[in-house]
């Protein structure tokens, strides 16, 4: 998709904003809401693993979000114009956007980012999923299993109940390990040992993450031992506009060599487990 | 269709429309034609290289942004060769916006930048300036007719000074930069602002201070290209919270030969395209054939203080 004669890492043809239809919105468990939306335009043939979009959420009595808020992407399909989002209600955006009744409508701009990179030759891979990372990795589990691909997940929840490993499967076969912080097996060095446990057992192509920076800079050690095993891993940042142009949400990352600032929103959001600096908090 | 062309001194324009700087680069070549643009005004380069500023970068405000993000540069070599070419094929005038910390430098970067594929030079005077404690440039009529003047030397391009809403007296700033020999007024930059999040303390952005942008300033922006245009010839291209063609006319009226959108398209990738054609239904609506026969068209009252005065005395 990157054409030299743009001058720039093309990450989609073409980005608008869509009015969609509110098709269904409701609570998954006490923390998370599923939405699915429909929009007329093709989404489900023109976004890829790993891609968001920005929604305009609504304003309400008590909320007027004013930026669009990046999500990531949970499921597209099989209507060319339907797309999912699952969401943990956290703040502004997500408390507006909680109140959008079914039937209503919404715009959103995308699709935004890249991809995950899954190559055809693999034969199994690793995810690691904490929280709401669930949902941007849903999609590649998708395309892992019709590629025929392996699939091993770690999931890390605080509870037994926070888990929803129906809603990261959605069908796919799996070979799941929980981990929980309500009975300390979620902690850095059982999850630590587990994951080297997994990777000594059986040789995986490639490492995703998503959702948790204490499971990515573990994973950043492990890989270190793993030198076979590509890793990646789908990161946030505060952003305006999600297509490159503000400067807004960059990270730190090692470059072959260079420290350089990159834009989650256009070289990421996914990138290279091995070049995340592992910066101090700066928000 | 109504005739949308408009005139910036010697430029022409084939409509009013064109991205605010910091607001617009070449990834939207995913979301908009280049060549419906009425100009491509590109981000601030400057000459020495920069980092930026720390995150967050950017916080939300009510009707608007704030925003820190410094202006990143990898010096002005990297930016003719690499970040100017790809806006130059779109038969759309290219403007580059320039920031520097001093007068010579100013000078000295637009001397470098007036290339034959650049239409004109924008200077972002609103930005810092070291020689006056980082007070920016165009706070005060001197330090705007200093800068300006000195750039004026080292160019025959068209220069647009970009005036910023911080000045508290914006007519004295404007009449400086004509007389200093701008070609064309941009008013304005964003308004210094800040925010707090309550609970940890901490302000918002990474900066502590930055730039308020969107609809929440376009009362401010809308009455200082009206003061811009009532002191001076040249003419004034406005911007702060541009969104729609509504807004657009709002400020032709009030006195701007022109507009730039900011903030808008992060909202909608799309909004400049929605603005041009949005223009069409204006003039087609309100019987205009020529966009450009609004500028400064807002019908005041002369009278009105007299007539008012009157009709307050006949009360008890």
């Amino acid at each position: 998709m990157n054409d030299a004669a743009d001058c720039f890492r093309r990450n989609a043809d073409g980005v608008a904003s869509h009015r969609c239809e509110v098709v269904e919105h409701r609570a998954v468990n006490d923390r998370y809401r599923y939405l699915r939306l429909s929009a007329p335009a093709d989404l489900a043939g023109s976004t890829r693993p790993g891609q968001f979009y920005q929604l305009k959420c609504p304003d309400t009595l008590d909320h007027q979000p004013f930026l669009l808020r990046p999500m990531s992407v949970y499921g597209t399909g099989p209507e060319p114009g339907t797309i999912e989002f699952l969401y943990n209600v956290t703040g502004v955006g997500t408390r507006a956007l909680a109140t959008l009744p079914e039937g209503g409508r919404m715009d959103i701009v995308g699709p935004l980012g890249n991809t995950f990179d899954l190559r055809p030759h693999y034969r199994r891979i690793l995810v690691v999923a904490r929280g709401v990372g669930l949902a941007t990795m849903a999609p590649l589990l998708r395309q892992a299993a019709r590629a025929g691909i392996g699939i091993t997940a770690v999931m890390s929840a605080r509870r037994p109940e926070d888990l929803m490993q129906d809603a990261f499967l959605r069908g796919v076969a799996a070979d799941v390990f929980s981990v929980f912080d309500s009975n300390g097996s979620s902690g850095v060095e059982a999850v630590e040992s587990r994951v080297r446990r997994l990777l000594e057992e059986q040789p995986h192509d490639a490492v995703y993450t998503c959702g948790s920076h204490r499971l990515l800079m573990l994973l950043q050690r492990v890989l270190a031992d793993f030198p076979d095993t590509a890793g990646q891993v789908a990161m946030e940042q505060r952003m305006a506009c999600g297509m490159g142009v503000c400067l807004s949400c960059v990270r730190l990352f090692d470059v072959d060599g260079d420290r350089r600032f990159l834009r989650v929103c256009r070289e990421g959001p996914v990138f290279a487990i091995r070049d995340v600096v592992g910066e101090v908090e700066f928000g | 269709m109504a005739d949308l062309s408009v005139r910036i001194g010697a430029l022409a324009l084939r409509n009013p429309v064109m991205p605010a700087s910091g607001c617009f680069a070449i990834e939207y070549r995913e979301a908009l034609d280049f060549s419906q643009l009425g100009a491509l005004v590109i981000k601030s380069v400057s000459p020495k290289s920069r980092a930026g500023n720390p995150t967050p970068r950017v916080a939300e405000t009510r009707g608007g942004m704030l925003n820190s993000i410094g202006i990143p540069s990898k010096g002005l070599d990297h930016y003719r060769d690499r970040v100017l070419p790809p806006y130059c094929g779109f038969d759309t005038p290219v403007v580059v916006s320039i920031s520097a910390d001093t007068a010579d430098e100013f000078a000295e970067a637009v001397a470098c930048l007036s290339l034959p594929e650049v239409a004109a030079i924008e200077a972002n005077i609103s930005c810092p300036n070291l020689e006056a404690d980082g007070m920016a440039f165009a706070i005060a009529p001197e330090t705007t007719y200093q800068v300006i003047s000195a750039i004026r030397r080292r160019t025959r391009h068209p220069v647009w000074a970009k005036l910023t809403p911080n000045a508290s007296h914006i007519a004295a700033v404007a009449r400086a930069a004509e007389e200093a020999g701008a070609d064309a007024l941009v008013m304005g930059n964003t308004v210094l602002g800040m925010a707090i999040d309550i609970r940890s303390r901490k302000p918002r952005l990474g900066n502590v201070m930055g730039g308020l942008s969107g609809p929440a300033i376009k009362p401010i922006a809308l009455r200082m290209v009206h003061q811009c245009f009532r002191a001076v010839r040249i003419p004034v291209i406005g911007c702060g919270g541009i969104a729609s063609a509504d807004d657009a006319v709002e400020f032709m009226l009030a006195g701007a030969a022109a507009v730039q959108v900011g903030t808008a398209s992060f909202i909608d990738p799309g909004a400049m395209r929605k603005v041009v054609a949005g223009l069409h239904d204006y003039c087609a609506e309100m019987g205009v054939e020529r966009i450009a026969d609004l500028t400064g068209r807002v019908e005041l009252d002369g009278q009105l203080s007299d007539r008012w005065l009157r009709f307050a005395q006949q009360s008890g």
